[in-house]
């Protein structure tokens, strides 16, 4: 077991955060090999029940770490240097396997890292594992992995959501500091409602995906997967940023983004879209999001009422466009190049084969449906429809922005399910993502945060802001956590410790 | 709006999706839920509306004409099933 330094506890480790283990670290109080160790056996007693990893890396793990070690002890250590971290198996790592939680990619293993991953690794980041995600990031649950599910740590027989559901629940269960998910629909900030911690998805352009395996690539971001804000704010500092290798990457300064976390919320006025208290929105998740929306009134920020009118359409404008973009981008998973292939009497039936036990259900499904979208005769009833709504939708938000500072809005409509609860009916599972949708259509940037309890599970709160305003977003997520206990709240997690 | 099985087929002929037949049926009925939903755009007056195929406005991202250097053979094909030299092998395509 680690030697641990004065005052901690086991438990204090468990659920450190970056920025005390950074302290600790350069403060000599602790190594990165301790802390690596430590978690590497959390993980080891843990994850048998949660399911949050589909390849741990120990070896790599241990050998960053004594890196890191050696760079601290010439005082070159930087604010992530030696903490250990987990990536959503969606990302490239150089030498490592990467699924993205599929059996067409089961031994798929990468010759570079993805620009995320170089980065943390410039930082002296120590990679703990893979996690176990939705299939090609294709859910809300990571029911749809074809490794096997992720169980809520607050509640063993619920989901943790998805499609960052590994990430999500490696973070709660304190198996890991902190971890990268991705998110494309919500996949991001779903699990982090669901499971108690904090997930932010950056502007569209903010980080580079290059080496993130596409998905849609006009809504695809990676993003942070934390149990503070803080700590989140340092993460997205350290990814983002311009990268020539992914053209669709933003040219824009990197603040710091831990600087103005303490501004507090006086004056600011906040949105809180009319749309969004809709049937749909769980009583008990209600009750939470109006109490937060008083809380910052109390902390003296001006809530406004807003109308997003295309709110309603927004699913829809995803359920085409985001189908539509995949099946472009898994048209490359032929059986050629990488991954699973299935011998045929031709080509054509090698492809058939290797697509058909390669891919699952709701993967088969999307491919389905995003060809259709795009095939003679729907294209224009479907696709380009879709594309004219999402100018509406993001024009909703533009008009919003002009009279408030950032909108506050429900992360998802109901807490974690239980696992199996969704998985017949695919378009329940879709209406997961209502809340988190329009915020990639439009491309702007949201973090959800823990935002109290409803069954005693974790509710989220959603703060989304203008492009590249993560600073506001931040500093309003900041406010409240200061204000409030539930980032602090533990899953029970029943298992043997 | 439903979708019928026929379409169904030929959609997953077009994706080379070798569905089986009770795989074809589910899929027939998801989708068809799935469509009636999102049939519901319809009902949007887009006429004057422009359609956003990219978010950020960025145009025309373009590197310099410079050579640098390819990736070597034995990365490219390091994950390939089947390889002749420093080739991917591959049944034929035309007779």
């Amino acid at each position: 077991m680690a030697r641990l330094g004065k005052n901690l506890t086991t438990m204090d480790l468990s659920y450190i955060s970056i920025s005390d283990s950074a302290n600790l670290l350069a403060g000599r109080e602790l190594s990165s090999l301790e802390l690596t160790r430590y978690a590497l056996e959390r993980i080891e007693r843990v994850d048998p029940h949660v399911g949050a990893f589909l390849l741990p890396t120990p070896e790599v793990a241990l050998q960053q770490a004594a890196a890191a070690d050696e760079r601290l002890a010439r005082g070159l250590g930087g604010p992530l240097t030696g903490i250990p971290m987990a990536l959503k198996d969606i990302l490239s790592t150089d030498g490592i396997r990467t699924t993205c939680g599929s059996r067409i990619l089961a031994d798929y293993v990468p010759k570079y890292d993805a620009t995320v991953v170089e980065r943390l690794r410039a930082a002296g980041a120590v990679l703990l594992g893979k996690t176990n995600m939705d299939e090609f990031a294709m859910g809300s649950s990571t029911e749809n992995s074809a490794f096997g599910p992720v169980h809520n740590p607050w509640d063993l027989t619920r989901v943790p959501g998805g499609s960052s559901g590994g990430s999500a629940a490696a973070v709660a269960a304190g198996e890991t500091i902190y971890a990268l998910g991705t998110d494309t629909g919500g996949s991001i900030r779903q699990p982090a409602a669901l499971t108690g911690t904090v997930g932010l998805k950056p502007t569209y352009g903010r980080v580079s995906r290059y080496g993130l395996v596409a998905f849609a690539s006009s809504l695809d971001q990676i993003g942070p997967l934390t149990r503070s804000v803080e700590d989140a704010a340092i993460v997205l500092g350290a990814i983002a940023g311009y990268d020539p290798r992914d053209s669709t990457a933003l040219d824009a300064p990197v603040p710091d983004y831990t600087a103005a976390l303490s501004a507090g919320v006086r004056e600011l006025r906040l949105g809180v879209p009319r749309e969004y208290l809709s049937e749909g929105l769980a009583p008990g998740v209600r009750d939470v999001f109006m109490q937060a929306c008083r809380l910052y009134q109390d902390l003296g920020a001006k809530i406004d009422e807003v109308s997003l009118p295309y709110t309603e359409y927004a699913l829809s404008t995803y359920y085409i466009i985001s189908p539509a973009e995949a099946m472009a981008n898994l048209a490359r998973y032929d059986g050629v190049r990488y991954g699973l292939t299935v011998e045929g009497e031709d080509v054509w039936q090698m492809y058939a084969h290797t697509r058909d036990q390669g891919f699952g259900k709701e993967v088969k499904r999307r491919i389905l449906l995003g060809t259709y979208a795009l095939s003679s005769g729907y294209y224009d009833a479907y696709y380009l429809k879709a594309q004219r709504v999402r100018t509406l939708v993001r024009r909703d938000f533009e008009a919003a922005f002009e009279r408030v500072d950032a909108i506050l809005a429900p992360t998802s409509p109901t807490v974690a399910f239980r696992l199996g609860e969704r998985v017949s009916n695919p378009l329940e599972m879709y209406l997961s993502d209502v809340y988190t949708v329009p915020i990639n259509i439009a491309g702007i940037c949201a973090i959800s945060i823990p935002g109290g309890f409803s069954e005693d599970l974790p509710v989220g709160v959603q703060i989304v802001g203008k492009p590249l305003d993560e600073p506001a977003i931040l500093r309003i997520a900041a406010a409240f956590e200061r204000a409030t206990p539930f980032h602090r709240q533990r899953p029970p997690l029943q298992v043997p410790v | 709006m439903p979708i019928s099985r026929d379409v169904v087929e030929h959609v997953a002929q077009l994706a080379h999706l070798g569905l089986e037949p009770d795989e074809v049926d589910e899929m027939t009925s998801q989708l068809s839920s799935v469509l009636d939903h999102i049939s519901r755009l319809q009902e949007v007056d887009t006429s004057e509306v422009p359609p956003t195929s990219h978010v950020v406005t960025l145009q025309n991202i373009m590197r310099d004409d410079e050579v640098i250097p390819s990736w070597p053979p034995n990365d490219v094909l390091a994950n390939a099933p089947r390889r002749v030299d420093d080739l991917f092998e591959v049944q034929a395509i035309f007779d």
